[in-house]
Protein backbone atom coordinates (compact mmCIF):
# COMPACT_ATOMS: atom_id res chain seq x y z
CA UNK A 1 0.00 0.00 0.00
CA UNK A 2 2.73 2.33 0.82
CA UNK A 3 4.79 1.33 -1.97
CA UNK A 4 1.74 2.12 -4.27
CA UNK A 5 1.21 5.38 -2.90
CA UNK A 6 5.44 6.47 -3.57
CA UNK A 7 5.01 5.27 -7.07
CA UNK A 8 1.71 7.58 -7.75
CA UNK A 9 3.69 10.21 -5.92
CA UNK A 10 6.41 9.68 -8.41
CA UNK A 11 4.45 9.23 -11.53
CA UNK A 12 2.75 12.46 -10.73
CA UNK A 13 5.45 14.17 -10.49
CA UNK A 14 7.21 13.00 -13.26
CA UNK A 15 3.98 14.21 -15.24
CA UNK A 16 4.52 18.03 -13.43
CA UNK A 17 8.42 18.37 -14.07
CA UNK A 18 8.12 17.90 -17.66
CA UNK A 19 4.44 19.43 -18.21
CA UNK A 20 5.46 22.74 -18.97
CA UNK A 21 8.14 21.37 -22.13
CA UNK A 22 5.54 19.31 -23.56
CA UNK A 23 2.83 22.07 -23.61
CA UNK A 24 5.34 24.23 -25.56
CA UNK A 25 6.59 21.52 -27.83
CA UNK A 26 3.07 20.72 -28.45
CA UNK A 27 1.94 24.21 -29.51
CA UNK A 28 5.11 25.25 -30.82
CA UNK A 29 6.49 22.41 -32.34
CA UNK A 30 4.17 19.27 -33.26
CA UNK A 31 1.49 21.39 -34.29
CA UNK A 32 3.47 23.74 -36.36
CA UNK A 33 4.55 20.31 -38.32
CA UNK A 34 1.38 18.90 -38.87
CA UNK A 35 0.10 22.06 -39.78
CA UNK A 36 2.78 22.22 -42.33
CA UNK A 37 1.69 19.01 -43.35
CA UNK A 38 -1.71 20.04 -43.97
CA UNK A 39 -0.98 23.15 -45.31
CA UNK A 40 1.27 21.61 -48.26
CA UNK A 41 -1.88 20.21 -49.85
CA UNK A 42 -3.61 23.79 -49.68
CA UNK A 43 -3.11 26.49 -52.75
CA UNK A 44 -4.22 30.15 -52.61
CA UNK A 45 -1.98 33.36 -52.30
CA UNK A 46 -1.93 34.89 -48.68
CA UNK A 47 -4.83 33.41 -46.07
CA UNK A 48 -7.35 32.57 -48.80
CA UNK A 49 -6.33 29.06 -49.73
CA UNK A 50 -8.64 25.84 -50.52
CA UNK A 51 -7.64 22.41 -51.09
CA UNK A 52 -5.52 21.53 -53.92
CA UNK A 53 -4.59 17.75 -53.52
CA UNK A 54 -1.23 17.43 -54.71
CA UNK A 55 -1.00 20.68 -56.84
CA UNK A 56 1.81 21.79 -54.61
CA UNK A 57 3.49 18.57 -55.49
CA UNK A 58 3.01 18.68 -58.90
CA UNK A 59 4.11 22.61 -59.15
CA UNK A 60 7.42 21.46 -57.30
CA UNK A 61 8.14 19.29 -60.38
CA UNK A 62 7.71 22.19 -62.98
CA UNK A 63 9.34 24.90 -60.80
CA UNK A 64 12.52 25.96 -62.38
CA UNK A 65 13.52 27.92 -59.18
CA UNK A 66 12.82 24.87 -56.71
CA UNK A 67 14.86 22.57 -58.92
CA UNK A 68 17.87 24.96 -59.18
CA UNK A 69 17.15 25.66 -55.22
CA UNK A 70 17.23 21.66 -54.55
CA UNK A 71 20.38 21.25 -57.11
CA UNK A 72 22.35 24.12 -54.99
CA UNK A 73 21.67 22.51 -51.87
CA UNK A 74 23.22 19.27 -53.22
CA UNK A 75 26.04 20.83 -54.56
CA UNK A 76 26.92 22.30 -51.07
CA UNK A 77 26.24 19.09 -49.38
CA UNK A 78 28.22 16.83 -51.81
CA UNK A 79 30.93 19.31 -52.07
CA UNK A 80 31.22 21.00 -49.25
CA UNK A 81 30.51 17.92 -45.96
CA UNK A 82 33.40 15.69 -47.40
CA UNK A 83 35.99 18.47 -47.61
CA UNK A 84 35.64 19.99 -43.95
CA UNK A 85 35.30 16.52 -42.94
CA UNK A 86 38.47 15.17 -43.70
CA UNK A 87 39.86 18.82 -43.27
CA UNK A 88 39.03 18.78 -39.17
CA UNK A 89 40.32 14.54 -39.19
CA UNK A 90 43.31 16.01 -40.71
CA UNK A 91 43.86 18.94 -37.94
CA UNK A 92 42.49 16.44 -34.87
CA UNK A 93 45.22 13.96 -36.06
CA UNK A 94 47.69 16.29 -36.11
CA UNK A 95 46.42 18.13 -32.82
CA UNK A 96 46.20 14.68 -30.87
CA UNK A 97 50.26 14.78 -31.12
CA UNK A 98 51.02 15.09 -27.82
CA UNK A 99 54.62 16.28 -28.93
CA UNK A 100 53.61 18.73 -31.15
CA UNK A 101 53.99 22.24 -30.29
CA UNK A 102 51.83 25.65 -29.98
CA UNK A 103 49.74 22.53 -29.91
CA UNK A 104 46.56 24.90 -27.93
CA UNK A 105 47.67 27.90 -29.99
CA UNK A 106 46.84 25.96 -33.22
CA UNK A 107 43.88 24.52 -31.52
CA UNK A 108 42.15 27.89 -30.28
CA UNK A 109 43.52 29.49 -33.82
CA UNK A 110 41.66 26.64 -35.72
CA UNK A 111 38.80 26.66 -33.16
CA UNK A 112 37.95 30.13 -33.03
CA UNK A 113 35.66 31.07 -36.20
CA UNK A 114 33.07 28.90 -34.07
CA UNK A 115 32.27 31.72 -31.89
CA UNK A 116 31.54 34.32 -34.12
CA UNK A 117 27.87 34.47 -35.34
CA UNK A 118 26.85 33.80 -38.68
CA UNK A 119 25.60 36.65 -39.86
CA UNK A 120 28.69 38.29 -39.19
CA UNK A 121 31.25 35.94 -40.29
CA UNK A 122 29.05 35.82 -43.47
CA UNK A 123 29.18 40.10 -43.79
CA UNK A 124 33.24 39.57 -43.01
CA UNK A 125 33.53 37.09 -46.01
CA UNK A 126 30.80 39.17 -47.93
CA UNK A 127 33.40 42.47 -47.81
CA UNK A 128 36.56 40.55 -48.28
CA UNK A 129 35.63 38.93 -51.78
CA UNK A 130 34.89 42.65 -52.92
CA UNK A 131 35.77 42.50 -56.71
CA UNK A 132 38.60 45.05 -55.47
CA UNK A 133 39.33 43.32 -51.92
CA UNK A 134 41.54 41.84 -50.47
CA UNK A 135 41.53 38.01 -51.54
CA UNK A 136 41.96 39.46 -55.19
CA UNK A 137 44.74 41.64 -53.82
CA UNK A 138 46.48 38.93 -51.97
CA UNK A 139 45.76 35.99 -54.77
CA UNK A 140 47.49 38.83 -57.18
CA UNK A 141 50.25 39.51 -54.94
CA UNK A 142 50.92 35.67 -54.50
CA UNK A 143 50.77 35.05 -57.87
CA UNK A 144 47.64 32.36 -57.30
CA UNK A 145 46.07 34.01 -60.48
CA UNK A 146 46.51 36.69 -63.03
CA UNK A 147 43.41 38.58 -63.23
CA UNK A 148 40.92 39.66 -60.70
CA UNK A 149 38.28 37.97 -60.42
CA UNK A 150 34.52 38.54 -60.15
CA UNK A 151 33.73 36.14 -56.88
CA UNK A 152 30.29 37.20 -56.22
CA UNK A 153 29.48 38.13 -59.76
CA UNK A 154 30.19 34.88 -61.09
CA UNK A 155 27.27 32.08 -60.23
CA UNK A 156 30.56 29.29 -60.24
CA UNK A 157 32.83 31.64 -57.94
CA UNK A 158 29.65 32.79 -55.83
CA UNK A 159 29.34 28.66 -54.74
CA UNK A 160 33.11 28.71 -54.42
CA UNK A 161 33.01 31.67 -51.80
CA UNK A 162 29.65 30.21 -49.78
CA UNK A 163 31.25 26.75 -49.55
CA UNK A 164 34.64 28.39 -48.58
CA UNK A 165 33.08 30.21 -45.76
CA UNK A 166 31.08 27.45 -44.43
CA UNK A 167 34.24 25.48 -44.23
CA UNK A 168 35.97 28.37 -42.38
CA UNK A 169 32.91 28.20 -39.79
CA UNK A 170 32.70 24.91 -39.29
CA UNK A 171 35.80 22.57 -40.04
CA UNK A 172 37.00 23.99 -36.08
CA UNK A 173 33.94 22.51 -34.49
CA UNK A 174 34.07 19.09 -36.18
CA UNK A 175 37.77 19.03 -35.17
CA UNK A 176 36.73 19.44 -31.59
CA UNK A 177 34.75 16.48 -31.88
CA UNK A 178 37.34 14.23 -33.35
CA UNK A 179 39.72 15.49 -31.04
CA UNK A 180 37.96 14.67 -28.06
CA UNK A 181 37.27 11.57 -29.34
CA UNK A 182 40.89 10.60 -29.75
CA UNK A 183 41.76 11.58 -26.99
CA UNK A 184 39.60 8.71 -25.58
CA UNK A 185 41.01 5.70 -27.60
CA UNK A 186 43.34 3.49 -25.38
CA UNK A 187 47.16 4.94 -25.94
CA UNK A 188 48.39 1.18 -25.51
CA UNK A 189 46.27 -0.04 -28.87
CA UNK A 190 49.16 2.74 -30.20
CA UNK A 191 51.92 1.38 -28.97
CA UNK A 192 51.60 -2.58 -29.24
CA UNK A 193 50.62 -1.42 -33.46
CA UNK A 194 53.64 0.65 -33.48
CA UNK A 195 55.94 -2.11 -31.93
CA UNK A 196 54.64 -4.11 -34.49
CA UNK A 197 56.27 -1.90 -37.03
CA UNK A 198 52.67 -0.41 -38.33
CA UNK A 199 53.51 3.40 -39.89
CA UNK A 200 51.74 6.21 -38.67
CA UNK A 201 49.00 6.57 -41.98
CA UNK A 202 48.40 3.09 -41.03
CA UNK A 203 47.70 3.47 -37.72
CA UNK A 204 45.46 6.70 -38.86
CA UNK A 205 43.49 4.36 -41.07
CA UNK A 206 43.21 0.90 -39.33
CA UNK A 207 43.04 2.37 -35.60
CA UNK A 208 42.09 5.84 -35.63
CA UNK A 209 39.09 6.61 -38.01
CA UNK A 210 36.93 3.32 -37.23
CA UNK A 211 37.58 4.09 -33.47
CA UNK A 212 35.59 6.91 -34.64
CA UNK A 213 33.01 5.99 -37.03
CA UNK A 214 30.39 6.41 -33.79
CA UNK A 215 31.58 10.56 -33.78
CA UNK A 216 32.29 10.58 -37.40
CA UNK A 217 28.84 9.58 -38.32
CA UNK A 218 27.25 12.11 -35.41
CA UNK A 219 29.04 15.22 -37.23
CA UNK A 220 28.06 14.18 -40.41
CA UNK A 221 24.39 13.84 -39.94
CA UNK A 222 24.68 17.00 -37.78
CA UNK A 223 26.64 19.18 -41.02
CA UNK A 224 24.43 17.35 -43.23
CA UNK A 225 21.08 18.65 -41.42
CA UNK A 226 22.85 22.15 -41.02
CA UNK A 227 23.47 22.35 -44.94
CA UNK A 228 20.11 21.46 -45.78
CA UNK A 229 18.67 24.38 -43.74
CA UNK A 230 21.67 27.07 -45.24
CA UNK A 231 20.18 30.45 -45.06
CA UNK A 232 21.79 32.95 -43.32
CA UNK A 233 25.23 32.73 -45.35
CA UNK A 234 23.10 33.09 -48.21
CA UNK A 235 21.03 35.70 -47.05
CA UNK A 236 24.09 37.99 -46.30
CA UNK A 237 26.90 36.74 -48.69
CA UNK A 238 25.21 37.04 -52.25
CA UNK A 239 20.95 37.08 -51.60
CA UNK A 240 20.60 34.11 -53.10
CA UNK A 241 22.21 35.26 -56.56
CA UNK A 242 23.54 35.69 -59.19
CA UNK A 243 20.78 34.71 -60.91
CA UNK A 244 20.11 32.11 -58.28
CA UNK A 245 23.47 30.22 -58.17
CA UNK A 246 23.07 30.21 -54.26
CA UNK A 247 19.41 29.96 -53.65
CA UNK A 248 19.45 27.38 -51.78
CA UNK A 249 15.86 25.79 -50.03
CA UNK A 250 16.01 27.43 -46.92
CA UNK A 251 16.27 30.55 -48.91
CA UNK A 252 13.27 30.06 -51.03
CA UNK A 253 11.22 29.11 -48.27
CA UNK A 254 11.80 32.51 -46.75
CA UNK A 255 10.96 34.34 -50.27
CA UNK A 256 7.97 32.28 -50.98
CA UNK A 257 6.60 33.60 -47.69
CA UNK A 258 8.08 36.66 -47.03
CA UNK A 259 9.34 38.24 -50.18
CA UNK A 260 7.03 37.17 -53.02
CA UNK A 261 2.69 37.28 -52.14
CA UNK A 262 2.52 34.50 -49.72
CA UNK A 263 1.94 31.30 -51.18
CA UNK A 264 1.87 29.61 -47.38
CA UNK A 265 0.89 26.45 -49.46
CA UNK A 266 3.68 26.01 -51.32
CA UNK A 267 6.09 27.43 -49.11
CA UNK A 268 5.20 24.51 -46.58
CA UNK A 269 5.37 21.54 -49.52
CA UNK A 270 9.32 22.84 -50.41
CA UNK A 271 9.58 22.92 -46.29
CA UNK A 272 7.90 19.09 -46.31
CA UNK A 273 10.95 18.59 -49.30
CA UNK A 274 13.50 19.79 -46.48
CA UNK A 275 12.13 17.17 -43.82
CA UNK A 276 11.98 14.51 -46.25
CA UNK A 277 15.63 14.62 -46.88
CA UNK A 278 16.62 15.21 -43.45
CA UNK A 279 14.98 11.83 -42.36
CA UNK A 280 16.25 9.77 -45.63
CA UNK A 281 20.01 11.13 -45.47
CA UNK A 282 20.35 10.52 -41.67
CA UNK A 283 18.65 6.88 -42.44
CA UNK A 284 21.42 6.21 -45.22
CA UNK A 285 24.11 7.45 -43.53
CA UNK A 286 23.08 5.07 -40.84
CA UNK A 287 22.95 2.61 -43.49
CA UNK A 288 26.43 3.02 -44.81
CA UNK A 289 27.59 3.54 -41.04
CA UNK A 290 26.14 0.08 -40.04
CA UNK A 291 27.38 -1.81 -43.05
CA UNK A 292 31.03 -1.01 -42.70
CA UNK A 293 31.11 -2.00 -39.03
CA UNK A 294 29.82 -5.39 -39.75
CA UNK B 1 67.67 9.51 -44.18
CA UNK B 2 64.69 8.91 -42.25
CA UNK B 3 65.52 11.77 -40.04
CA UNK B 4 65.79 13.76 -42.99
CA UNK B 5 61.93 12.11 -43.77
CA UNK B 6 60.78 12.96 -40.28
CA UNK B 7 62.11 16.48 -40.34
CA UNK B 8 60.55 16.99 -43.88
CA UNK B 9 57.05 15.44 -42.23
CA UNK B 10 57.73 18.15 -39.25
CA UNK B 11 57.77 20.82 -41.38
CA UNK B 12 54.36 19.75 -43.42
CA UNK B 13 52.53 19.68 -40.60
CA UNK B 14 53.35 22.61 -39.00
CA UNK B 15 52.99 24.67 -42.53
CA UNK B 16 49.57 23.06 -42.84
CA UNK B 17 48.99 23.96 -39.31
CA UNK B 18 50.44 27.11 -39.43
CA UNK B 19 48.55 28.02 -42.92
CA UNK B 20 45.00 27.05 -41.32
CA UNK B 21 45.65 28.85 -38.26
CA UNK B 22 46.68 32.00 -40.40
CA UNK B 23 43.21 31.68 -42.67
CA UNK B 24 41.36 30.93 -39.54
CA UNK B 25 42.81 34.64 -37.81
CA UNK B 26 42.55 36.48 -40.54
CA UNK B 27 39.09 37.19 -40.75
CA UNK B 28 38.96 38.51 -37.11
CA UNK B 29 41.94 40.94 -38.26
CA UNK B 30 40.04 42.23 -40.72
CA UNK B 31 37.32 42.59 -39.23
CA UNK B 32 39.94 45.21 -36.82
CA UNK B 33 41.46 47.07 -39.20
CA UNK B 34 38.33 47.30 -40.39
CA UNK B 35 36.86 49.47 -37.87
CA UNK B 36 39.74 51.99 -38.81
CA UNK B 37 39.39 52.12 -42.46
CA UNK B 38 37.07 54.40 -44.52
CA UNK B 39 34.49 52.21 -46.54
CA UNK B 40 36.22 52.94 -49.62
CA UNK B 41 39.50 51.63 -48.25
CA UNK B 42 37.57 48.07 -47.40
CA UNK B 43 36.19 48.06 -50.51
CA UNK B 44 40.11 48.24 -51.82
CA UNK B 45 41.54 45.59 -49.35
CA UNK B 46 43.59 47.75 -47.34
CA UNK B 47 44.92 45.71 -44.60
CA UNK B 48 46.74 48.03 -42.56
CA UNK B 49 45.35 50.28 -39.86
CA UNK B 50 43.57 53.90 -40.70
CA UNK B 51 42.42 56.90 -38.89
CA UNK B 52 38.53 56.00 -39.43
CA UNK B 53 38.08 54.42 -36.51
CA UNK B 54 35.86 57.52 -34.29
CA UNK B 55 34.50 58.52 -37.55
CA UNK B 56 33.05 55.13 -38.05
CA UNK B 57 31.70 54.98 -34.46
CA UNK B 58 30.12 58.07 -34.37
CA UNK B 59 28.38 57.16 -38.02
CA UNK B 60 27.43 53.99 -36.20
CA UNK B 61 25.97 55.75 -33.35
CA UNK B 62 24.45 58.36 -35.49
CA UNK B 63 22.39 55.57 -37.90
CA UNK B 64 21.21 53.03 -35.04
CA UNK B 65 19.96 53.46 -31.65
CA UNK B 66 22.88 51.37 -30.33
CA UNK B 67 22.21 51.34 -26.74
CA UNK B 68 18.48 50.01 -27.56
CA UNK B 69 19.57 47.37 -29.92
CA UNK B 70 22.34 46.37 -27.49
CA UNK B 71 19.45 45.98 -24.76
CA UNK B 72 17.27 44.07 -27.21
CA UNK B 73 19.99 41.43 -27.97
CA UNK B 74 21.00 40.82 -24.43
CA UNK B 75 17.66 40.54 -23.60
CA UNK B 76 16.63 38.43 -25.41
CA UNK B 77 19.75 36.04 -24.79
CA UNK B 78 19.71 36.48 -20.83
CA UNK B 79 15.99 35.69 -20.54
CA UNK B 80 15.95 33.04 -23.39
CA UNK B 81 18.71 31.44 -21.66
CA UNK B 82 16.92 31.44 -18.25
CA UNK B 83 13.78 30.26 -19.39
CA UNK B 84 15.39 27.26 -21.74
CA UNK B 85 17.21 26.57 -18.76
CA UNK B 86 14.44 26.28 -16.71
CA UNK B 87 11.90 24.47 -18.33
CA UNK B 88 14.45 22.21 -20.26
CA UNK B 89 16.53 20.89 -17.76
CA UNK B 90 13.74 20.19 -15.29
CA UNK B 91 12.28 17.94 -17.89
CA UNK B 92 15.54 16.03 -18.60
CA UNK B 93 16.20 15.60 -15.13
CA UNK B 94 12.27 14.36 -14.72
CA UNK B 95 12.78 11.76 -18.09
CA UNK B 96 15.43 10.41 -16.36
CA UNK B 97 14.59 10.28 -13.19
CA UNK B 98 10.82 9.43 -12.94
CA UNK B 99 10.63 6.76 -15.75
CA UNK B 100 7.75 5.17 -16.84
CA UNK B 101 6.60 3.52 -20.56
CA UNK B 102 4.64 6.39 -21.83
CA UNK B 103 7.13 8.96 -21.11
CA UNK B 104 9.90 6.50 -22.75
CA UNK B 105 7.46 6.65 -26.21
CA UNK B 106 6.93 10.20 -25.69
CA UNK B 107 10.75 10.81 -25.30
CA UNK B 108 11.20 8.89 -28.46
CA UNK B 109 8.69 10.85 -30.10
CA UNK B 110 10.91 14.29 -28.78
CA UNK B 111 14.11 12.69 -30.61
CA UNK B 112 12.72 12.29 -33.76
CA UNK B 113 11.65 16.06 -33.30
CA UNK B 114 15.45 16.38 -32.93
CA UNK B 115 16.22 16.88 -36.79
CA UNK B 116 13.11 18.88 -38.12
CA UNK B 117 14.69 21.63 -39.29
CA UNK B 118 13.52 25.07 -38.41
CA UNK B 119 13.10 26.01 -41.75
CA UNK B 120 9.79 23.17 -42.23
CA UNK B 121 7.60 25.11 -39.10
CA UNK B 122 9.07 29.24 -39.21
CA UNK B 123 5.71 29.69 -41.92
CA UNK B 124 3.44 27.92 -39.42
CA UNK B 125 4.86 29.58 -36.66
CA UNK B 126 4.94 32.83 -38.09
CA UNK B 127 0.76 32.29 -39.32
CA UNK B 128 0.35 31.26 -35.81
CA UNK B 129 2.52 34.51 -34.22
CA UNK B 130 0.06 36.34 -36.76
CA UNK B 131 -2.86 35.51 -35.42
CA UNK B 132 -1.89 35.52 -31.77
CA UNK B 133 -1.00 39.39 -32.46
CA UNK B 134 2.41 38.91 -31.10
CA UNK B 135 4.80 39.97 -34.15
CA UNK B 136 7.09 42.56 -33.10
CA UNK B 137 6.87 40.92 -29.72
CA UNK B 138 9.54 39.43 -27.83
CA UNK B 139 7.41 36.81 -26.84
CA UNK B 140 7.06 35.90 -30.01
CA UNK B 141 10.84 35.34 -30.38
CA UNK B 142 11.03 33.45 -27.05
CA UNK B 143 7.75 30.93 -27.01
CA UNK B 144 9.13 28.73 -29.30
CA UNK B 145 12.56 28.38 -28.22
CA UNK B 146 11.90 27.84 -24.10
CA UNK B 147 11.33 23.80 -24.68
CA UNK B 148 14.51 22.73 -26.57
CA UNK B 149 14.74 19.20 -27.55
CA UNK B 150 18.29 19.57 -27.75
CA UNK B 151 18.85 20.74 -23.90
CA UNK B 152 16.56 18.38 -22.48
CA UNK B 153 18.25 15.55 -24.18
CA UNK B 154 21.45 16.91 -23.26
CA UNK B 155 19.87 17.40 -19.76
CA UNK B 156 18.59 13.86 -19.77
CA UNK B 157 22.42 12.58 -20.68
CA UNK B 158 24.12 14.38 -17.66
CA UNK B 159 21.73 12.95 -15.44
CA UNK B 160 22.74 9.66 -15.49
CA UNK B 161 25.55 10.71 -13.90
CA UNK B 162 24.01 12.22 -10.88
CA UNK B 163 23.92 10.26 -7.72
CA UNK B 164 20.76 8.69 -6.69
CA UNK B 165 21.88 8.52 -2.88
CA UNK B 166 21.70 12.18 -3.07
CA UNK B 167 17.96 12.13 -3.85
CA UNK B 168 17.36 9.17 -1.58
CA UNK B 169 19.26 10.43 0.93
CA UNK B 170 17.49 14.11 0.84
CA UNK B 171 13.88 12.33 0.74
CA UNK B 172 14.45 10.51 3.77
CA UNK B 173 15.09 14.14 5.54
CA UNK B 174 11.64 15.22 4.37
CA UNK B 175 12.47 17.16 0.83
CA UNK B 176 10.00 17.10 -1.66
CA UNK B 177 10.74 16.69 -5.17
CA UNK B 178 10.84 20.25 -6.15
CA UNK B 179 13.42 21.31 -3.30
CA UNK B 180 15.74 18.28 -4.72
CA UNK B 181 15.82 19.72 -7.95
CA UNK B 182 16.61 23.03 -6.10
CA UNK B 183 18.62 22.96 -3.70
CA UNK B 184 20.33 19.39 -4.52
CA UNK B 185 20.25 18.83 -8.05
CA UNK B 186 20.96 22.50 -9.22
CA UNK B 187 24.10 22.94 -7.09
CA UNK B 188 25.51 19.38 -8.01
CA UNK B 189 25.28 19.89 -11.48
CA UNK B 190 26.60 23.32 -12.14
CA UNK B 191 28.96 22.70 -14.50
CA UNK B 192 26.60 20.76 -16.78
CA UNK B 193 24.53 23.77 -16.07
CA UNK B 194 27.53 26.51 -17.15
CA UNK B 195 28.25 24.23 -20.15
CA UNK B 196 24.40 24.67 -21.48
CA UNK B 197 24.01 28.38 -20.40
CA UNK B 198 27.18 28.57 -23.15
CA UNK B 199 25.09 26.56 -25.77
CA UNK B 200 21.57 28.42 -25.27
CA UNK B 201 23.40 31.91 -24.81
CA UNK B 202 24.97 32.02 -27.99
CA UNK B 203 22.16 30.22 -29.95
CA UNK B 204 19.81 33.41 -29.28
CA UNK B 205 22.44 36.21 -29.11
CA UNK B 206 23.66 35.47 -32.71
CA UNK B 207 19.93 33.85 -33.94
CA UNK B 208 18.80 35.30 -36.75
CA UNK B 209 16.43 33.76 -38.66
CA UNK B 210 13.33 33.80 -36.40
CA UNK B 211 13.92 37.50 -35.10
CA UNK B 212 14.39 38.37 -39.10
CA UNK B 213 10.66 36.73 -39.52
CA UNK B 214 9.04 38.48 -36.16
CA UNK B 215 10.99 42.12 -35.30
CA UNK B 216 10.21 43.98 -38.13
CA UNK B 217 9.98 47.82 -36.57
CA UNK B 218 13.45 49.64 -35.74
CA UNK B 219 12.81 49.70 -31.97
CA UNK B 220 13.33 46.19 -31.25
CA UNK B 221 15.67 44.80 -34.15
CA UNK B 222 18.77 42.86 -32.40
CA UNK B 223 22.32 43.64 -33.31
CA UNK B 224 22.31 40.32 -35.61
CA UNK B 225 19.44 42.40 -37.73
CA UNK B 226 21.02 45.59 -37.95
CA UNK B 227 24.35 43.89 -38.95
CA UNK B 228 22.58 42.37 -42.12
CA UNK B 229 20.22 45.09 -43.03
CA UNK B 230 23.85 47.69 -42.51
CA UNK B 231 25.71 45.23 -44.75
CA UNK B 232 22.86 44.31 -47.07
CA UNK B 233 22.40 47.97 -48.45
CA UNK B 234 23.73 48.57 -52.60
CA UNK B 235 26.64 50.32 -51.10
CA UNK B 236 27.41 49.44 -47.58
CA UNK B 237 29.28 51.92 -45.14
CA UNK B 238 32.18 48.44 -44.29
CA UNK B 239 33.31 50.50 -41.90
CA UNK B 240 30.25 51.06 -40.06
CA UNK B 241 29.63 47.48 -40.36
CA UNK B 242 32.91 46.51 -38.70
CA UNK B 243 32.49 48.25 -35.69
CA UNK B 244 28.72 46.90 -35.47
CA UNK B 245 30.55 43.27 -36.02
CA UNK B 246 32.98 43.88 -33.25
CA UNK B 247 30.73 45.03 -30.92
CA UNK B 248 28.27 41.64 -31.74
CA UNK B 249 31.06 39.15 -31.76
CA UNK B 250 33.06 40.60 -28.85
CA UNK B 251 30.93 38.91 -26.06
CA UNK B 252 31.11 35.49 -27.87
CA UNK B 253 34.66 35.64 -27.96
CA UNK B 254 35.23 36.93 -24.34
CA UNK B 255 32.83 34.43 -23.06
CA UNK B 256 35.07 31.75 -25.19
CA UNK B 257 38.39 32.54 -23.56
CA UNK B 258 37.19 32.97 -19.74
CA UNK B 259 35.29 29.85 -20.28
CA UNK B 260 37.21 27.77 -23.00
CA UNK B 261 37.46 24.17 -21.33
CA UNK B 262 33.53 24.53 -20.67
CA UNK B 263 32.89 25.73 -23.79
CA UNK B 264 34.22 22.74 -25.49
CA UNK B 265 32.98 20.47 -22.68
CA UNK B 266 29.80 22.13 -23.60
CA UNK B 267 30.14 21.71 -27.38
CA UNK B 268 31.27 17.98 -27.47
CA UNK B 269 29.31 17.20 -23.89
CA UNK B 270 26.41 16.26 -25.77
CA UNK B 271 27.60 12.83 -27.80
CA UNK B 272 29.67 10.99 -24.10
Amino acid sequence: MAKSRIGRAEQLNGWLFIAPALVLLGIFMIYPILWSLWMSFQTGRGMNYSFGGFANIIRLTEDPVFIRALTNTGIFLVVQVPIMIVLALLFAAALNNPNLRFRGFFRTAIFLPCVTSLVAYSILFKSMFASDGVINDLAMVLRLMDAPISWLGDPFWARVVIILAITWRWTGYNMIFYLAAMQNIDKSIYEAARIDGVPAWARFVYITLPMLKPVILFTTVISTIGTLQLFDEVNNITLGGPSDSTLTLSLYIYNLTFKFMPSFGYAATVSYVIVLLVAVLSYLQFLVARDRKA
Amino acid sequence: MSRLAANLRAALVYGLLSLAAFLSIFPFFWMLVGTTNTAADIIKGKVSFGGALSQNISNLFAQVDMLQVFWNSAFLAVVGTILTLAVSSLAGYAFEMFQSKTRERLFSVLLLILSIPFAAIMVPLFVMMAKLKLINTFTAILLPIIASVFIIFYFRQATKAFPRELRDAAKIDGLKEWQIFIYIYLPVMRSTYAAAIIIVFLANWNNYLWPLIVLQTNENKTLTLVISSLASSYYPDYGVVMVATVLATLPTVIVFFLLQRRFVEGLTGSIK
